[in-house]
């Protein structure tokens, strides 16, 4: 991620793919308040101001320097019943998964069970 | 069918040990994205929007059913149970974990098949007729070809860093069901007229993407020997004078363009003149131990018309139809090659159910010698079928949920996986598909209708090949939102030609009322016995284009 890029409008989400399975993970703020990864789009952390968001800019760069995720990147959203969702048609399919199988992906609960890991 | 030598079975091993430590190399932070990217890509490892995509190579669309049982099984333990068949021919899963990949590869390896050069700057997976030695119209079977080129294509060192993808089709027909005018070489086999010695018609400079275009012949009548001498001076013309300079203008198709199909035929020939041909093309032997593998399977001798499937036919007209629609004449008296169709309403086009998988494999066992076809329409062959044994395929067919009577029809769609998957996707395509299955599912209307192909791409590089549609979708997105531009009169066989855009891009809920429309006026114009694409050639585009504009409008 690039500090010279634009950054996207606020609020903003971190979202990427996880290195060993895939999947998509979005950054969220552990029971401490430390960034931590999570498959739970409804746990990702708002990023409001630029600080949040240099933030989440700067824990995507260590994750993705720790191999640890590819492919991060903030995501516009607008807040729905205090929700984040992704502004733009692309990212909403990122958060649910494929429209045509509701049965698979987060929509179908795929992974958010599973506990935040950092 | 073609079974793996030494050479193969060791070749395919050490690239699955490479990758496992690849693999281990990466995860241990050894290799960055960056130095990784490249290598996962070489052996099919893209990563889609919801999770990693596997991308598994099919030669030339032919399987037997042990490799599908396989398939059947990995998406079953590693996937999500099912695969999507794709216009390559290849099977790709959706939904791997890169941990479980190397694992995935062995298994791969053991049924004598592998993911490598399904990407990357290099020359793709061959793709052939999926009725290759079968048709009644065919010349010579392909495939001995298609394997040749295969061999000598695999890890070639010379042409494994093309300036861009490049693409290979064969066939060995009159028509031309592999789309060879829109790769980056077509090869066709055809007598010559003097001595009637089979030859290669040569085309190069086709493709779809972002700059469709239609493959130019470059040799008339290449004798048989010549071929990798031949398509050897062609790679390096392009590999020395591919624009490496601008992605989309690194394919063939552009080079050919932009120097004119003369000029770049006389450098290909200077070419062809300078190398030492006879170190470079097959040894004559090698070439015949290759065809002996494609000799053809032990046929019963057996009347041209079964009693038995007329029986059926007259007592069952939902079988009788299916066998209208989905069987093609087999050059041997007494059978039938066997379309099975994977578009039943509901279902993306080209997905099988690893349970759907299993139930072909063991129909292709029992009743065509072991042996079934991908399609590029996504579609599954049973190529070797007796007639008298088609009643009871049906039946296990339709317990599988495979018995849909509609190859070739207006809901026999071509469609990319688009953006439910796919993250160079700028919009979906299966719910396109899905929609117009919906608007055309009464099965005597589709027949009514005839013959018509509609594909949808969910992005410019035309994986759904749209641009050669008999009507064409491609998904794009206009102002935040996913919009669909519609083209008409594009023919993938040997009367190729690239489609026209009809108007401005519609909705997607709009997107089936403008087939309607255009549908309409086929119908309400065409002459006896005249089909959809020869009518559009007939009339020109004027009155569907009206007709669509009555769509744009009404949508405004």
């Amino acid at each position: 991620m690039s500090a010279a890029a634009k950054r996207v409008p606020l609020p903003a989400i971190l979202l990427a793919n996880d290195l060993l399975d895939g999947d998509v993970v979005f950054a969220t703020a552990d029971g401490a308040g430390a960034l931590a990864w999570t498959r739970d789009p409804a746990a990702a952390l708002v990023a409001a101001d630029d600080a949040a968001a240099a933030r989440l800019e700067g824990f995507a760069a260590a994750a993705l320097a720790g191999n640890r995720v590819v492919d991060a990147y903030l995501v516009d959203v607008a807040l729905e019943s205090g929700r984040p969702v992704p502004r733009h048609f692309r990212e909403r399919f990122k958060t649910l998964g494929p429209s045509n199988r509701p049965d698979l992906g987060k929509q179908a609960g795929d992974g958010i069970a599973s506990a935040p890991k950092g | 069918m073609y079974r793996y030598d030494e050479f193969d079975e060791r070749f395919v091993r050490e690239r699955v040990a490479q990758f496992t430590d690849q693999v281990a190399r990466r995860l241990d932070g050894s290799l960055t994205e960056d130095e990784f990217k490249p290598l996962r890509l070489k052996n099919g490892v893209y990563l889609q929007l919801h999770a990693y995509m596997l991308r598994i190579a099919i030669p030339y669309g032919t399987l037997n059913s042990r490799q599908l049982r396989q398939l059947a099984l990995i998406g079953e333990k590693y996937d999500r149970g099912y695969g999507h068949f794709t216009t390559r021919q290849n099977l790709q899963f959706n939904w791997p974990k890169l941990r479980d990949v190397p694992e995935i590869l062995g298994l791969l390896a053991d049924v004598e098949m592998h993911c490598i050069q399904t990407s990357g700057n290099c020359i793709r997976n061959v793709t052939a007729d999926h009725f290759a030695g079968v048709a009644r119209d065919e010349i010579e079977d392909p495939r001995p070809t298609a394997e040749l080129i295969r061999q000598w294509s695999s890890a070639h060192p010379e042409f494994s860093y093309l300036p861009r993808k490049f693409k290979i089709a064969v066939t060995g027909a009159e028509a031309d069901r592999a789309v060879i005018k829109a790769h980056d070489i077509g090869l066709r086999l055809r007598r010559h007229p003097d001595t009637h010695e089979t030859c290669y018609e040569i085309s190069v400079g086709g493709g779809l993407g972002r700059t469709p275009m239609i493959g130019k012949v470059v040799r008339d009548y290449l004798p048989k020997q010549d071929l990798l001498a031949y398509l050897e001076a062609i790679m390096r013309v392009y590999n020395l004078e591919g624009r490496r300079d601008n992605k989309y203008k690194a394919r063939v198709k552009i080079l050919v363009h932009e120097i004119g199909a003369e000029e770049f035929t006389r450098r290909v020939e200077a070419e062809f003149a300078l190398l030492d041909g006879p170190s470079i093309n097959a040894d004559p032997e090698e070439v015949a131990r290759i065809a002996a593998y494609f000799a053809p399977p032990r046929y019963d001798v057996l009347p041209a018309v079964s009693n038995t499937l007329e029986a059926a036919k007259a007592s069952n007209p939902a079988f009788a139809r299916w066998v209208e629609v989905n069987t093609t004449p087999h050059k041997i008296p007494g059978y039938t090659a066997l379309t099975i169709s994977l578009k039943p309403q509901g279902q993306a086009p080209g997905d099988a159910t690893s349970e759907q998988m299993r139930a072909v494999a063991d129909l292709a066992e029992r009743y065509s010698f072991d042996e079934l076809r991908v399609t590029h329409a996504q579609n599954l062959v049973l190529p070797h079928v007796r007639q008298r044994d088609l009643y009871v395929i049906w039946q296990q067919l339709g317990e599988a949920g495979l018995a849909t009577a509609n190859v070739g029809l207006v809901t026999d769609i071509i469609s990319c996986p688009g953006l439910d998957y796919c993250a160079l996707a700028t919009a979906r395509s299966i719910p396109i598909a899905q929609a117009i299955q919906s608007r055309f599912a009464d099965e005597a209307r589709q027949r009514e209708i005839g013959p018509l192909g509609i594909k949808i791409s969910g992005c410019i590089n035309a994986c759904g090949h749209h641009h050669v549609g008999h009507i064409g979708i491609l998904g794009l997105e206009k102002r935040g939102i996913e919009s669909y531009q519609i083209t008409l009169g594009g023919d993938a066989t040997e009367n190729a030609a690239i489609g026209e855009i009809l108007g401005p891009g519609l909705a997607a809920e709009e997107v089936p009322d403008a087939i309607e429309r255009i549908v309409g006026v086929y119908l309400a114009a065409r002459s006896e016995g005249e089909s959809f694409i020869d009518n559009v050639r007939r009339i020109g585009l004027a009155p569907f284009k009206a007709a669509f504009q009555e769509t744009a409008r009404a949508a405004a």
